[in-house]
């Protein structure tokens, strides 16, 4: 809300400047200045035979004019404009805003009604359930996992049935409504350089890659007490903290030795993050029924 | 036509006069009554000054041009808050010297990026866009990789804003240069992006 002072400079500058236009327009609109044989000319001649001339303004075109004038006096009537001054039409922007919402939400309700009542399953099997999933996915998690869900380095596959925090609907659905820090300790200065790269050769061990016996065996005994406690005695992992499984040939942050090596050395922080701000309940659902469907395709 | 008519054309100077009052009148009654309004000058709620690592990521942020493609402006209409979030109010953009709301959007808006993201992706999103977006135009931006923070600066930043009537404490101002010493820019213009627009979600 404006104050007084601040609702008449604007009513005043906004009202005087058209009606300052209207005095322009009829003040200029008539004929002065001519030539003094009244030639209709200004009596300027160039290229010995061009003549400016000077005539009145069309009156079609002054009417137009006008016309314009008589539109803003209207629209400030009907719209905000002047000041503090609503307009009798009583519209907002905001309001406009919020009736648009609200059709698309009673539009969306036929929609979505329908999914709430489905189970995981039965959305599974639904057709539009996906497609609608499909393009959820396209916007809010190709940018990471891929437009077709095989992820890349640092971000997962979401299509090989294998899960850092579990495979189960309701597990997906809670991964991406309140996210997933997978926080991996850098181990590096607890090892030492020796230490870790007997840790990286059990660990590519485990993989079923091929490592020296001898060091592999040492960083055996390591990892039982630095790494069993998220990885596990025999490197399964554990889903409930989203430690992955060593035991698999499936690497989020790459399986060389020399990525491996940095994941000891430096840790790991993967980071899944939150979507229950930014999208509602229904469609958490739908993404995360499409997930499943990803896997299981 | 008056022989007033003929004055006013025929002298420069006067017609620059009346031009300059002329063209001044829209924002004499759209600007200028803005600018003393509480409603653009508080700050909506949740919305603090900038940390000294994100003020730093702030002036990268507009060092590298990124308002060139990118708003930070979810106007008020479905099509933009079902992307975006909740739309952008006035309130938001207090400590922004100058505000960052762009005019152009050849990159999406970016007022409520903040934790839609993982750091790892900013980082990588930063260095080379079609890794992680393979339709992408973005430029990449690996030298923020190299670059360091200026602690100095970004302290002498912050007691330039508090004269300016910025709330930082002098404290804050104190702590400045070692919570930004040995950061680099893309720590810095990724702690700014992560920081933006949490004060209002939108779903």
């Amino acid at each position: 809300m404006l104050n007084s002072f601040w609702n008449w400079f604007v009513i005043i500058i906004t009202v005087g400047s058209i009606l300052a236009c209207w005095w322009l327009l009829h003040w200029t609109k008539g004929v002065s200045d001519r030539s003094p044989d009244d030639d209709g000319s200004t009596g300027h001649i160039w290229d010995e035979d061009i003549r400016e001339l000077n005539t009145p303004l069309p009156r079609w075109w002054l009417h137009l004019f006008n016309i314009t004038i008589v539109f803003a006096l209207v629209y400030l009537v009907i719209f905000p404009g002047l000041g503090n001054f609503a307009g009798i039409s009583g519209w907002s922007q905001i309001g406009q805003y919020d009736a648009e919402v609200a059709r698309a939400t009673e539009a969306q309700e036929s929609v979505f009604g329908r999914f709430r009542e489905m189970d995981p399953d039965a959305l599974m099997a639904d057709s539009e359930a996906m497609e609608i999933g499909g393009r959820l996915f396209g916007n809010n998690c190709a940018m990471c996992h891929g437009s077709d869900g095989r992820g890349a380095k640092s971000f997962p596959n979401l299509t090989d049935g294998n899960w850092l925090w579990g495979g189960s609907y309701d597990q997906v659905l809670t991964s991406i409504t309140k996210g997933r820090i997978g926080a991996m300790p850098p181990m590096g200065a607890a090892l030492g350089e020796d230490g870790t790269r007997e840790v990286v050769a059990y660990v590519q061990q485990l993989s079923g890659q091929k490592a020296d016996p001898d060091m592999a065996a040492a960083g055996q005994a390591r990892f039982q007490t630095v790494c069993m406690a998220c990885h596990g005695m025999d490197g399964t992992g554990n889903q409930a903290l989203g430690a992955p499984n060593l035991t698999d040939d499936i690497w989020l942050y790459g399986g060389s030795p020399a990525d491996i090596e940095a994941t000891i050395n430096n840790g790991r922080n993967g980071n899944m993050p939150a979507h229950e701000n930014l999208l509602h309940e229904d469609r958490l659902r739908l993404l995360a029924a499409y997930v499943m469907g990803l896997s299981e395709s | 036509m008056s022989m007033g008519h003929k004055r006013l054309e025929k002298n420069i100077i006067l017609m620059s006069v009346f031009i300059v009052i002329v063209v001044s009148l829209g924002g004499l009654v759209e600007i200028l009554p803005l600018i003393f309004q509480d409603q653009v000058r508080t700050p909506a709620p949740g919305i603090k000054p900038y940390p000294p690592l994100q003020l730093a990521g702030r002036d990268i942020y507009v060092r590298e041009g990124c308002y060139n493609c990118h708003s930070q402006m979810i106007r008020p209409f479905r099509s933009e808050t079902e992307r975006y979030g909740a739309f952008s109010v006035a309130g938001e953009s207090v400590y922004d010297r100058p505000f960052q709301w762009g005019s152009k959007r050849t990159g999406p808006d970016l007022a409520r990026v903040g934790g839609r993201y993982s750091d790892e992706w900013h980082v990588i999103h930063l260095i080379n866009p079609r890794d992680v977006v393979p339709e992408s135009n973005m430029p990449g931006y690996p030298w923020l990789l190299e670059g360091m923070v200026d602690g100095d600066l970004v302290q002498r930043k912050l007691g330039v804003l508090q004269t300016l009537g910025d709330p930082y404490t002098d404290e804050e101002i104190a702590a400045a240069a070692d919570a930004v010493n040995g950061k680099t820019e893309m720590q810095a213009l990724i702690a700014y992006l992560q920081g933006l627009g949490h004060a209002r979600s939108g779903r």
